[in-house]
């Protein structure tokens, strides 16, 4: 039996987005950043913006990400990615252009660019998935590291007085003029997906109406490199991750 | 009839990009090239060709949007000085691994570090020898006059083109501060998105009806794939080098001696050359215009030709180990410089040249 056989379509409830190539993905189970590559493909497709979206991958966990949504992407140096976005944007104002980018790429490395980008309101919608670690180089300490969270970098835990506090970037973006929307969000249950999925659909339509910069944070998980199973993860997520970062728009300037 | 104007070199640069049918620049101020900013903000050329102009929070951010800009098809460039172009070499190294075409101009100012603004030629083993990690190349051009500067934008921008390889202008602070007669590029209009995706078929711009997506990136985990892609850049550098060496010579038919030098120096030298010549004493100029690729085989047949060769940069002695490489060993080869910002005379050229041949 064939698995169309199995499933018979009055009795399916998920199918694999369009938009999501065959290819599998290197993450980690239990990871939170295909449950995000996922809405994102949903989003653009259900904004028929497909044929008109670029993407910019950051380096990072999601370095390949152009391997997983179906659209045009450019590979960015790591923290560049608004940048380029800006570049793109600017060049193509009736495309639909994002960034999706991690919290050492995001908020340490590449800094200037993120806060610059955002406050220059282009109209890109910037990803954020922020698992208060360095997934990709092996678990080191990331701008958004807990105090007392033990990384490859901070073995005995965070300490304010040698590495300096978790860096709350989003609440920084919020304050700039140039950004139309900014909300953290988070995948780790059935009803917080739906509400990103809604989170990321307005980002994107923001975009589209070019409504300046739009930030969507997803507070996230790293079972290998918090060295937890994904079901401790998400409990270790929601038990400490939320409190420092809490869920929530932080804006959303109407029309 | 041809309209004749007086400008710097640096503003050459703007005026040159805007007529050439440049999408976009990015930039910083730096001196001694903010005029190219400067020139280009006043011009508002977004009002009349289209053309993006952005002032970036740093050099970094201004090369990053010239890669999102070449990788999406469009002409785009960036200009800086040596400590930023030194910042933008993350940039260029993800440029040329990505094979997409961008201008660069380096108007070099004396370092290392901080230095001074006067001008210099430091940055010369920077530009040719790849500048930053990775095995690449730029195409570098040399230009001694404004004219040149405004001339080379076009040029440089097509050959990005031509091998979707980024082109430098590396200039010296002295061409792009002086004052010239320059006559500037016919304007021509900007390429439309259509024309752009037929051109660049790579290019990342949305699918737009496209049956694949288009994915620029420099990463390649897979060693046998990899190397590949490093091979195929290494082929493309040797067609660069058999097809766009660019040089001019001055004298060198009955020269007895030779000096090398490039942009503003050979101008100097060429001052030199003929008061030499004067008192009759031969000397010839070889003027590379592209510093890579550079002219080897040029400068190999000159030296099977003169008793000795002379170099004269802006610098403790760069461009000499290429002559030198030209030369192998067949006549002496001797470097005369300055540096921190001081340019020199004809006569202390003159005086270098008879000290190391004709023993005066």
């Amino acid at each position: 039996m064939t698995v169309e056989e199995i499933i018979k379509p009055e009795n399916k409830v998920y199918a694999r987005p369009e938009l999501l190539t065959k290819n599998i993905t290197h993450y980690c189970p239990g990871c939170g950043h295909g449950v995000v590559h996922r809405l994102v493909a949903e989003v653009i497709k259900e904004l028929g913006i497909e044929e008109k979206t670029v993407g910019v991958a950051p380096v990072g966990c999601a370095v390949f990400a152009y391997n997983y949504i179906d659209v045009d992407w450019v590979e960015a140096a790591h923290g560049r990615a608004p940048a380029i976005a800006t570049a793109i944007s600017r060049l193509y104002p009736e495309d639909v252009v994002f960034t999706y980018q991690g919290d050492g790429d995001l908020a340490a490395i590449g800094t200037a660019e993120t806060i610059h980008a955002a406050n220059r309101g282009e109209n890109i919608v910037i990803v954020f998935i922020n698992n208060a670690i360095y997934g990709m180089t092996g678990g080191q300490m990331a701008p958004t590291t807990l105090l007392g969270q033990k990384t490859a970098t901070t073995p005995y835990g965070r300490r304010a007085d040698l590495n300096g506090f978790p860096i709350k970037i989003s609440d920084i973006l919020a304050q700039l003029d140039g950004t139309c929307y900014v909300t953290r969000q988070a995948v780790y249950t059935p009803g917080l997906v739906r509400k990103t999925k809604a989170a990321l659909k307005k980002a994107f339509q923001n975009a589209m109406a070019k409504r300046g910069t739009s930030i969507v944070e997803v507070v996230s998980n790293c079972p290998s490199g918090w060295k937890m199973t994904p079901e401790k993860a998400n409990e270790w997520l929601k038990e400490h991750m939320t409190e420092k970062y809490p869920l929530g728009d932080l804006k959303d300037v109407k029309e | 009839m041809e309209e004749v104007k007086l400008m710097k070199g640096n503003e050459a640069i703007a005026h040159a990009a805007i007529r050439y049918g440049m999408d976009a620049y990015f930039g910083y101020p730096i001196t001694p090239q903010s005029e190219v900013l400067e020139t280009l903000e006043a011009e508002m050329p977004w009002e009349t060709t289209g053309m993006v102009v952005l002032q970036a929070e740093s050099e970094v951010a201004a090369i990053n949007m010239v890669y999102g800009g070449a990788a999406s098809g469009k002409a785009v460039m960036t200009s800086s000085s040596s400590p930023g172009v030194s910042l933008k070499q993350e940039g260029i190294s993800y440029i040329a691994a990505s094979e997409i075409p961008a201008l660069i101009v380096n108007v070099m100012r004396g370092g290392p570090g901080l230095g001074t603004i006067q001008p210099s030629q430091a940055d010369y083993f920077q530009a040719t020898k790849g500048g930053g990690h990775g095995d690449y190349h730029l195409i570098i051009l040399s230009p001694a006059t404004v004219q040149e500067m405004a001339d080379f934008v076009g040029l440089g921008m097509d050959l990005a083109f031509k091998w979707r390889n980024p082109v430098m202008i590396l200039a010296d602070g002295v061409v792009g501060q002086m004052m010239e007669k320059v006559v500037l590029p016919p304007f021509r209009p900007r390429r439309t998105d259509e024309e752009i995706r037929q051109q660049c078929p790579w290019a990342a711009n949305g699918r737009h009806g496209r049956d694949h997506r288009n994915v620029v990136t420099s990463l390649e985990m897979d060693p046998e794939r990899m190397e590949v892609n490093n091979n195929r850049l290494q082929d493309t550098y040797r067609k660069i080098t058999e097809a766009e060496v660019r040089y001019e010579e001055k004298f060198t038919d009955d020269a007895e001696y030779l000096i090398v030098a490039f942009g503003s120096v050979a101008r100097i030298c060429l001052k030199a050359i003929e008061e030499m010549r004067e008192q009759g004493i031969k000397v010839g100029l070889l003027r590379p215009i592209t510093l890579w690729p550079f002219p080897t085989k040029e400068i190999e047949r000159l030296s099977k030709q003169v008793k000795g060769i002379l170099t004269v940069e802006l610098n403790a002695g760069q461009m000499i180990e290429d002559v030198k490489l030209a030369v192998e060993g067949r006549v002496p080869v001797y470097h005369y410089g300055r540096m921190g910002g001081i340019v020199p005379a004809p006569a202390e050229i003159e005086e270098s040249l008879k000290s190391h041949f004709l023993n005066v």
